[in-house]
């Protein structure tokens, strides 16, 4: 594919100034270009681009060439620096009204994931704060949407309203508020069907809905995938309805999202939450930090840490690092380390966060097949407690009946058996190494 | 004769092509207006054709979506031309700049492939695909309804099994068209019902079978395997089927167009492209870069969201339509 990290591309123009003294004009205006480049393909609006290019130069020429950087990974440094910047801090934080209900409006272009992010928010509001939502379909237009809407509510077991599709979502929008405000909702959240920014009927038909409900909040939804069209989209939303924020959506894909800087730069309105998945809970925070290396195309180390910081409690980790010190670590461990790894997500969906993986050799494009992780817990599952903790124990008997129980065969049993060897071997090197670098060649059974 | 007279005569002289073009000129305003503005812009500001020129015009051309490497590739082309032509000033370097993104989009290809493959006498199978969002649904209908008036019998089989009301969605489209739709429950297994849906064409003598697909980011892979095995079940089913994988794209989609249309043709073998939601401010140049470097034909777009609002693609009105503003002005 096209797409390269920045740091990749950055590789040869560093070489040429490495033991240089200092970064010259030339060397910026080289990496500038290459800064440019993987903007670009990152769909940051060229505007936006040629902005940042030109601080991002004043801020480069003359610098020192530190000892501790490589001048290719200074430049990085600022550049995502100034993305991040850019961005803004984390707000996630959603508006409360003095008096509820707190009313939330939805817009956006079509397809851009309004509806499943109703569903989304209001899951959110409900579980994180403790909230009661009431959802409106306004979206009149698109065939089934309501129904859309309303299967989602069934799923969450949450209250729809709707009116069908002969009445004027503005109607709609009116009598959800005085229903909200009957039954005691503290937040009702307004799915409005996607139009085009140009189309002046159905923009007119939003400021209304605005002025008749008077929302505390208007989330623009805007698919991470979007080009350069983004910055027309958001700065129209914006001066025609007045945004307070943004949710970029199918993020759990491969764009480099390099739109979400193009809508910040834009509106100067801070994205507050990202689609990560189909499922309804999975609406997280906005990370500019993490964005910013995602868009530079350098991985998403924090968020790796984080899953693994949620799904692997401390207790366990000392267990296991003692274990591994003492050498007693046995197929149970392995069993259960397994476990938690899965516990993570998805195996490819942590290696893509990983910097370099798609340049990794065996990684590019790595298919993990979760089948095989399946047939390793099988055959861990189908040993004894005693062969379980010593594998010396195995013979051609054993290693016969595990494959029978496992519904393996032999030379599956003994992979895994060798597998597991080397993994000690490896782990002996490592804690010997006192935590020093990762052991090179690292392989886990199933991959 | 210039390559701009040659289009405009195109025009003139087909009634039918006026037609279209005309509704490619009504659906493609706003491109056409940014994108040709900022052209006539960079004609106006530069007298002469320098450095300072071509990479002005390399970042009109990144505006309009168009991938990063076509860009530089065209921009490389045009340096030569202008150099072997010897053009100095930028009025002439406008017709070359259209002439290259034509040739850009046909490349070798001598063959038009922009028509559907369509079976004569037996029952044609075609199959659509694409991310969440980009009009999948949407475009089944306009399909359904564009075939059935070409006299097609038409099958519609809700094979989106996944997001909530879709299969309402397809149903409403499948009344609009007046055309059947197969479907089972919500939840069901895809490929299943593309199954029934072909027994339910083949029975009922259908000529056409448009099969909805649910909308999978591409590096989901569970996903697209679920969608290579609907594939199967289509190739094992009809031999010769499916005669079309249509990948629907978003016009307003960047780079990961790219992507989308590499990672499903691995996956279902796309043989064409439907390009959405042209009637935005979006540019589309993403349409030659899919072509430039992928080599897969824009087959339809999308230009509203009324159901005759299903066009065939024609690359040359295409860029008519970029550069119909300055064709007039002239």
């Amino acid at each position: 594919m096209a797409f390269e990290g920045l740091a990749d591309r950055l590789q040869s123009t560093i070489k040429k100034i490495t033991g240089k003294g200092k970064v010259s004009e030339q060397d910026v205006k080289e990496m500038t270009r290459e800064v440019r480049l993987a903007l670009l393909e990152a769909d940051v609006n060229f505007k936006v681009v040629k902005d940042l290019i030109n601080r991002i130069k004043e801020r480069a020429v003359g610098q020192e060439v530190m000892e501790s950087l490589t001048p290719g990974q200074q430049v990085i440094k600022v550049v995502k620096e100034e993305l991040t910047d850019l961005m803004g801090g984390e707000q996630s934080k959603i508006a409360v009204s003095d008096r509820p209900p707190t009313v939330i409006m939805m817009v956006g272009l079509q397809g851009a994931g309004k509806t499943t992010t109703t569903g989304k928010l209001a899951n959110l509001l409900r579980k994180k704060y403790n909230r009661s939502p009431l959802l409106v379909a306004c979206d009149v237009y698109r065939p089934a949407a309501i129904k859309q809407l309303e299967t989602l509510g069934e799923q969450l077991d949450m209250p729809v309203f709707s009116l069908g599709t002969e009445v004027s979502p503005i109607d709609i929008a009116k009598q959800a508020i005085d229903k909200a405000k009957n039954e005691h909702h503290d937040y009702v959240i307004i799915d409005t069907a996607g139009r085009l920014h140009v189309d002046t009927d159905l923009m007119d038909e939003l400021q209304q809905i605005k002025s008749t409900v008077v929302p505390d909040e208007i989330f623009l939804v805007v698919d991470s995938m979007t080009g350069q069209d983004a910055v027309n989209v958001a700065e129209s939303f914006n001066e025609q309805l007045d945004i307070s924020g943004v949710v970029l959506t199918k993020l759990d894909g491969d764009t480099r999202g390099g739109a979400a800087l193009s809508i910040k730069a834009v509106t100067g309105k801070p994205i507050k939450f990202a689609g990560m998945g189909e499922k309804l809970d999975q609406l997280e925070a906005f990370h500019p930090e993490r964005m910013a290396s995602r868009i530079l195309g350098m991985g998403d180390v924090l968020s790796l840490i984080e899953k693994a910081q949620t799904s692997v409690n401390e207790k366990q980790a000392k267990e296991l690092e003692e274990k591994m010190r003492t050498m007693s670590f046995t197929f149970d461990d392995f069993l259960e380390q397994m476990g938690q790894v899965r516990k993570m997500g998805p195996l490819d969906e942590l290696i893509s966060m990983l910097p370099g993986a798609n340049k990794m050799k065996g990684l590019k494009n790595a298919q993990i097949d979760e089948k095989q992780i399946v047939h390793v817990e099988a055959i861990i599952q189908s040993m004894t407690k005693k062969e379980r903790q010593d594998p010396s124990l195995m013979n051609a008997s054993r290693k016969k009946r595990i494959a029978k129980g496992s519904g393996t065969n032999v030379s599956q049993v003994n992979r895994l058996l060798k597998q597991f060897d080397d993994m000690k071997k490896m782990m002996k090197q490592m804690t010997n190494m006192q935590k020093g670098k990762k052991g090179k060649g690292m392989k886990f059974p199933f991959m | 004769m210039g390559f701009m007279d040659k289009l405009k005569n195109r025009f003139k002289k087909n009634t039918e092509t006026e037609e279209v073009s005309e509704k490619y000129k009504e659906g493609m305003k706003k491109t056409r207006n940014s994108f040709s503005s900022k052209l006539n812009d960079l004609m106006a500001r530069y007298r002469k054709v320098d450095e300072d020129f071509f990479e002005e015009l390399e970042e009109v051309l990144i505006t309009a979506d168009v991938g990063v490497m076509t860009v530089m590739d065209l921009i490389e082309e045009l340096k030569m031309e202008v150099k072997r032509q010897n053009i100095k000033d930028t009025k002439e370097v406008k017709d070359v700049i259209s002439e290259k993104l034509v040739e850009i989009y046909y490349g070798d290809d001598e063959e038009q492939v922009e028509s559907l493959n369509i079976q004569e006498k037996e029952l044609t199978v075609i199959l659509v695909v694409g991310v969440n969002g980009v009009g999948k649904t949407t475009s089944i209908g306009k399909l359904a309804n564009q075939l059935k008036q070409k006299g097609k019998r038409v099958v519609l089989a809700a094979g989106d099994t996944f997001r909530a009301g879709a299969i309402e969605q397809l149903e409403v489209w499948g009344e609009r068209a007046g055309v059947d739709v197969v479907k089972q429950s919500s939840g069901s297994d895809p490929a299943a019902v593309i199954f029934d849906g072909i027994k339910a064409a083949k029975s009922r003598n259908a000529d056409v079978l448009l099969c909805d697909t649910a909308g999978r980011l591409q590096n989901k892979v569970n996903l697209m395997n679920e969608l290579s095995k609907v594939k199967r079940v289509i190739e094992r089913e009809v031999p010769g089927a499916p005669h079309e994988v249509l990948l629907v794209l978003d016009a307003t989609t960047g780079q990961n167009a790219l992507s989308q249309a590499k990672t499903f043709s691995e996956a279902a073998d796309v043989t064409g492209i439907v390009l959405t939601k042209l009637d935005g401010t979006a540019k589309g140049g993403i349409v030659l870069a899919i072509r430039h470097e992928l080599n897969l034909p824009v087959k339809f777009v999308g230009l509203g969201e009324q159901i005759n609002d299903l066009q065939e693609f024609d690359a040359e009105a295409f860029v008519y339509g970029l550069f119909a503003d300055m064709l007039e002005e002239e």
